[in-house]
């Protein structure tokens, strides 16, 4: 069955148009307590064969690029200021300044009051709306927590927007999604989608972050995966990076999986963004493997795949050089930001 | 090139030192069989790997003889605890060879590498290491105190996991103190030859286990002679029935692993994602060449087009060609034979009317190869419902209720093993309960483990292989005031026997 919409339908309508009759509280829990059950074994046994691809040569010189080319380079630390950003900035802009070939990074991701300073340290490099250059990315939203009204959450989206950010990183509220409160979710992520909408009728990129290390179950991650894409997410990101566990393999899988379904059902593309604990090369390929073999290798593109990592660009960096010259380096090889 | 199309990523065959020529092993020794000489190939490339030697009758009655002295002299006087030693060896010498016998098993075999380094040859290892550790404790094994072992153990296996099931025979037979004369499939001899090795590294003394190789007719002269005392076969219900038909009315036991036709039901409320993998997993593992392999597929009627859509997007991704590529998933068909059987029963199903999809892969131009298929609108009178193909060909059939889906199930000669899926835990307790197969898998499809029982219902066989039961086909019962097992060990015990 695949439903057809008229792109760019507002998300409200088109939840009703999927789950029929009016969008209830009732109607929202019916749908997803109806979604087939995930089984953790066999989720995690997927993952773990899939993470026994050998990707080798040249394979592995287009995952290291496709790698760096579809980072989200982060900091999000209270003590980040705007020399740490203009320094995340110019990484982001060259990673690699041994080797020019080195793509850059799809965005960098930064706190909302830090937008104007990471915007402005871009310069020429600023995607600005555009799909060339480097987007900006703003957690907003009351980020990581998420625990403040809903008019601050929209205030700090809208700032962050009117800074000049691109792409809206926002937290759905887990404690009422665990009360069961499924409406209140909904509701929040279509407002926070209005809210990214700017004055001339473009609207920045929503990601919503679902926290699944605070979700715990898989059965979880999936109801919350498929709520977030009704109520009109872009993106579904795993995590905040602040919570433990964050990124992982099975977690990703399943929300993959969640994308593929939604797209049999509708056409629709979604994007995914696995975020927090991904650090070395060899896991990131792992997490490629995972989207090629599960959505298809369609989605590898910056427009539908980000990684959320600080640290994973520099092991990538240097999995380059060894390819490029045979032999590894060393940290002092690679600029610390 | 696109990213899936991933670069080769072929395992190296330079860890191989293979002979171009292997003889028998026995009595401790490599040496000439007095029959002709035959070839393995490689079935994905049809190249020679190497020639091994046919045991005759007479081959086979030194050998058994072997078996007999080492086991008066030797193995039967032996402790348990120091027959556990041998087999703890054994399994680290396993462990520590892993990528070799890896290497080879694909290369005889067919099967991918993947399968062979992380679950053939795994597996290999946990069997040793499992019955080592009941070597010393036989008294607990469920056949009374001081049981005694039962002589001469007369072993025939088959192609499809040659390696797995050389040890699922000799490890549970060695450790409750027997000796064994075992009889590795024509097509797949290598890995036994290389585990020959294995035994003179472990110094395991001459003649415990000896290895007879060649056609059928070796087999039949081994499961005849007179001198054995127990015989263990895996391989087809035609050739098992024979077997019990030439062992009838011997003072030999038997036990006997045969075919079968699994149903893998499938209920509306399975966890969908992981269902499709578990099907994937049941028939298309080791190119379906599995005894147990869910080769039926039952689906609630209700999600009969999801999970049959889900199914052909799932098989679409799947890889097949060279084994020794680390990411293939499909290997090559064991033999010319098979392929034949494979085709031949396929076409028969589509001559019956069910429907034929068949994975869009690229078959090369050497080798024997048969693309992952599925027969949708199969009815239970099929012969593709009934047969087994032992092949990566799957019969999917529908069922409207839990009733309806047992008699379905249950209505086959074999009875060997099930699967459920569903998320519903009483139901599944309900099922396992009403299913007339030997394992029953819950969410899950072809997992092993060597504390787990194997063995089947009706036509599949009788007997168990693995656990606690696996090791009571290979004792029998004492009188209460027997004599305690024996005690001391010989010194240089592999001269002692050889002598």
């Amino acid at each position: 069955m695949t439903i057809t919409h008229p792109v760019g339908l507002d998300p409200t309508q088109r939840a009703v148009r999927l789950l029929g009759g009016d969008l209830t509280e009732t109607a929202l829990r019916l749908h997803l307590d109806g979604l087939s059950g995930v089984d953790a074994v066999g989720l995690e046994q997927r993952a773990a064969d899939l993470s026994t691809r050998s990707i080798k040569t040249t394979s592995k010189a287009w995952a290291l690029d496709t790698i760096i080319r579809t980072c989200d380079l982060t900091t999000l630390e209270g003590a980040d200021t705007p020399g740490k950003v203009r320094s995340l900035v110019a990484k982001a802009i060259t990673p690699d300044a041994s080797d020019p070939t080195t793509p850059s990074v799809a965005a960098v991701c930064v706190y909302g009051d830090m937008v104007h300073d990471a915007v402005t340290a871009l310069g020429r490099h600023h995607a600005a709306g555009g799909s060339e250059g480097i987007q900006v990315a703003a957690v907003a939203t009351a980020f990581p927590s998420g625990r403040a009204s809903l008019a601050i959450k929209l205030a700090d989206t809208r700032e962050a927007v009117a800074a000049g950010a691109d792409e809206i990183d926002m937290v759905i509220d887990r404690g009422a999604f665990l009360s069961g409160r499924y409406g209140v979710v909904f509701d929040q992520i279509v407002a926070v989608r209005e809210a990214c909408t700017r004055a001339n009728g473009s609207a920045a990129h929503l990601k919503v972050i679902l926290e699944t290390g605070e979700l715990q179950t898989y059965d979880n991650v999936k109801r919350a995966s498929w709520l977030a894409i009704l109520a009109g997410a872009d993106f579904i990101k795993t995590s905040t990076g602040k919570v433990s566990p964050a990124a992982t393999l099975p977690v990703t899988l399943l929300m993959l999986e969640v994308i593929r379904d939604w797209h049999r059902l509708t056409g629709e593309k979604i994007g995914m963004k696995p975020a927090g604990g991904i650090r070395s090369s060899k896991d990131a390929v792992r997490y490629l493997v995972t989207v090629a073999e599960t959505v298809g290798e369609e989605w590898l593109t910056p427009q539908l795949w980000r990684f959320g990592a600080s640290s994973l660009v520099n092991d990538v960096l240097l999995q380059r050089q060894k390819m490029r010259t045979g032999h590894y380096s060393g940290p002092d090889y690679v600029t610390v930001d | 090139m696109a990213f899936l199309e991933y670069a080769a990523a072929p395992e190296s065959t330079s860890i191989l030192n293979l002979k171009s020529q292997y003889g028998l092993f026995i009595d401790g020794e490599f040496v000439d069989g007095h029959g002709d000489v035959f070839e393995t190939i490689s079935p994905a490339t049809e190249e020679v790997i190497a020639r091994i030697a046919q045991a005759t009758p007479g081959d086979v009655d030194v050998a058994v003889a072997a078996a007999r002295r080492a086991y008066d002299r030797v193995w039967s006087r032996m402790s348990g605890s120091d027959r556990g030693k041998y087999l703890f060896r054994i399994a680290r010498l396993v462990q520590e060879r892993a990528r070799e016998l890896a290497v080879a098993e694909s290369l005889d075999n067919g099967k991918p590498i993947r399968e062979t380094r992380d679950v053939d040859v795994p597996l290999v290892a946990a069997w040793f290491f499992y019955y080592a550790g009941w070597a010393d404790k036989l008294e607990h094994a469920g056949v009374g105190p001081n049981p005694r072992s039962l002589g001469v153990a007369a072993q025939v296996i088959p192609w499809n996991f040659p390696l797995l099931m050389l040890a699922w025979k000799i490890a549970p037979a060695l450790a409750a103190g027997n000796t064994v004369v075992i009889k590795p499939a024509e097509t797949t001899s290598l890995t036994a030859m290389l585990f020959a090795e294995i035994l003179q590294q472990a110094d395991l003394p001459a003649g415990v286990v000896n290895i007879v190789t060649g056609p059928g007719a070796t087999g039949q002269a081994l499961v005849t002679h007179d001198d054995v005392n127990k015989v263990a076969f895996t391989g087809s219900t035609g050739v098992g029935r024979m077997i019990a038909r030439q062992v009838a009315g011997t003072h030999k036991r038997l036990t006997l692993e045969l075919g079968g036709k699994a149903a893998n039901i499938v209920f509306d409320d399975a966890p969908m994602d992981q269902a499709i993998e578990g099907i994937v997993n049941g028939i298309f593992f080791n190119q379906g060449h599995v005894c147990c392999a869910g080769s039926r597929l039952l689906v609630q009627e209700n999600v009969h087009d999801e999970v049959v859509d889900r199914l052909k997007a799932r098989l679409s991704t799947l890889r097949m060609g060279n084994p020794l590529d680390k990411n293939t998933d499909i290997g090559a068909i064991n033999s010319a034979a098979q392929l034949e059987r494979i085709r031949t029963l396929s076409d028969t199903g589509e001559g019956e009317g069910a429907e034929r999809w068949t994975a869009d892969c690229r078959i090369p131009d050497k080798g024997f190869w048969f693309a992952p298929t599925i027969f949708t609108k199969v009815s239970a009178a099929h012969a593709i419902a009934r047969e087994e193909i032992f092949g990566p060909v799957l019969s999917v059939l529908t069922f409207r209720t839990p009733a309806e889906a047992i008699t379905k199930a249950n209505n086959t000669p074999y009875g060997l093993s099930a699967g459920i899926w569903t998320e519903k835990g009483s139901r599944m307790l309900a099922l396992v309960d009403q299913l007339k197969a030997g394992v029953v898998w819950a969410n899950t499809f072809n997992r092993f483990d060597p504390a787990s029982p194997f063995g089947g219902y009706k036509e599949s066989g009788y007997g168990r292989e693995g656990g606690r039961h696996g090791l009571t086909a290979y004792l029998e019962a004492s009188g209460w005031d027997a004599p305690a097992e024996a005690t001391s060990t010989p010194k240089k015990t592999r001269k002692a026997a050889a002598k």
